[in-house]
């Protein structure tokens, strides 16, 4: 058995945004796979989709899921991470007003795929978008 | 406790899914804040929020809960209802603010979903 | 009740503006959007929120609130610790969410409308 799905992510359209993420949970739903891992990986894809929506780059969301295991990346062209280590702090946001008026900008994100993705690696440099990969082990 | 009976302490407006309202609520969890409701799977939790936004539906469904509250009397838009309907979630409205609707359905026995008691 | 009997009751901790402990507590507010603080909650109400910026106490000294507690384990950053002090506004922190503390303040009477 193999998925491999794949979805744009707008620049700030907060309309469709998280609709990748939904498609990737309905996908995972159909596969069968166990309501815990559905649950932590629908978080961390949505959290990734969200921040390429809310810091203003394009992207793509993407699944790829066999017997080895779930993979979730999101790659986009956006302003990049200056500072990773700080990103991942819970509660530091570069997130604007209107994005806190919409309930986001936490600061809660990338803390939020690291606590319930199994592995996690984030590529990021200023100016140069961020590359975000997300693994999932399938218990046998 | 059941969706009815979360209907009938907060003295909520059913906006959709009244064809729901025998489902089992395991828990409470309340914010404004999306993505602190995100920090971990909140399976069977009734989701009470003032953000009256598309984002509050998604974050329903992918914290696995069963259920969304507007608190402070807020209403849904069409286009939030439409969006609530298309993925099964259940929408209510409640005249009582945040505070207020906690305090009711915790004083009648819903527990905090992260919590034992 | 005064802030400092419900800091003792419900085991707070007090991050900053002890001067502020003597105040009475009329009732509880839950809100995280400012501008929905700004527009609904009541003079004398406690406040539980997530938001730890230095605007929270600029919005408690405003509404006149009588103290912010920030839930789920949230932490204030120092200069929100620091406008806190300086306004003798408690802010106290709770590991508790915001549902069950707001849920055990309300059962224990902190109620407006229950007066």
């Amino acid at each position: 058995m193999e998925i491999i799905k794949e979805f744009k992510i707008q620049a700030k359209d907060f309309i469709h945004a998280g609709e990748g993420s939904m498609e990737i949970r309905n996908t995972l739903k159909s596969a069968g796979l166990e309501a815990d891992l559905i649950q932590r990986a629908s978080i961390c894809a949505y959290e990734a989709e969200m921040n390429v929506v809310m810091h203003g780059g394009n992207g793509i969301i993407s699944m790829s899921l066999d017997e080895t295991g779930l993979v979730i990346e999101v790659m986009d062209d956006g302003p990049g991470i200056d500072d990773i280590n700080l990103a991942l702090t819970e509660g530091y946001t570069t997130a604007g007003v209107e994005v806190q008026q919409m309930g986001f900008g936490a600061g809660m994100g990338l803390p939020n795929i690291v606590r319930n993705s199994d592995i996690f690696n984030i590529y990021s440099q200023k100016g140069k978008g961020a590359h975000l990969k997300m693994r999932f082990r399938i218990k046998k | 406790m059941k969706l009815s009976d979360v209907k009938m302490i907060l003295k909520a407006e059913v906006i959709s899914g009244d064809d729901k309202l025998d489902i089992e609520v395991k828990g409470g969890a309340a914010s404004d804040l999306m993505s602190d409701l995100l920090n971990k799977s909140k399976e069977g939790a009734l989701l009470l929020t003032g953000l009256t936004s598309i984002h509050a539906i998604n974050t329903a469904v992918i914290g696995g809960m069963v259920a969304v509250v507007f608190v402070r009397g807020k209403k849904p838009d069409k286009a939030i209802v439409s969006h609530a309907r298309k993925h099964k979630m259940p929408v209510l409205s409640t005249r009582f603010n945040m505070y207020q609707s906690c305090g009711r359905l915790y004083g009648k026995g819903l527990k905090s979903i992260e919590w034992n008691s | 009740m005064k802030v400092r009997d419900i800091q003792s009751e419900f085991n707070l901790e007090l991050a900053a503006g002890s001067r502020g402990l003597d105040r009475d507590v009329s009732d509880g507010y839950c809100g995280d959007l400012l501008s929905d603080v700004i527009a609904n909650a009541g003079s004398g109400a406690i406040w539980l929120t997530i938001q730890s910026h230095q605007n929270i106490v600029a919005v408690a000294a405003l509404k006149d609130l009588a103290a912010i507690v920030l839930v789920n384990g949230h932490r204030p950053d120092d200069g929100t610790r620091a406008k806190a002090e300086e306004e003798g506004i408690p802010l106290l922190l709770s590991s508790e969410s915001s549902y069950r503390l707001a849920g055990k303040l309300f059962c224990a009477g902190i109620d407006l409308t229950a007066v």
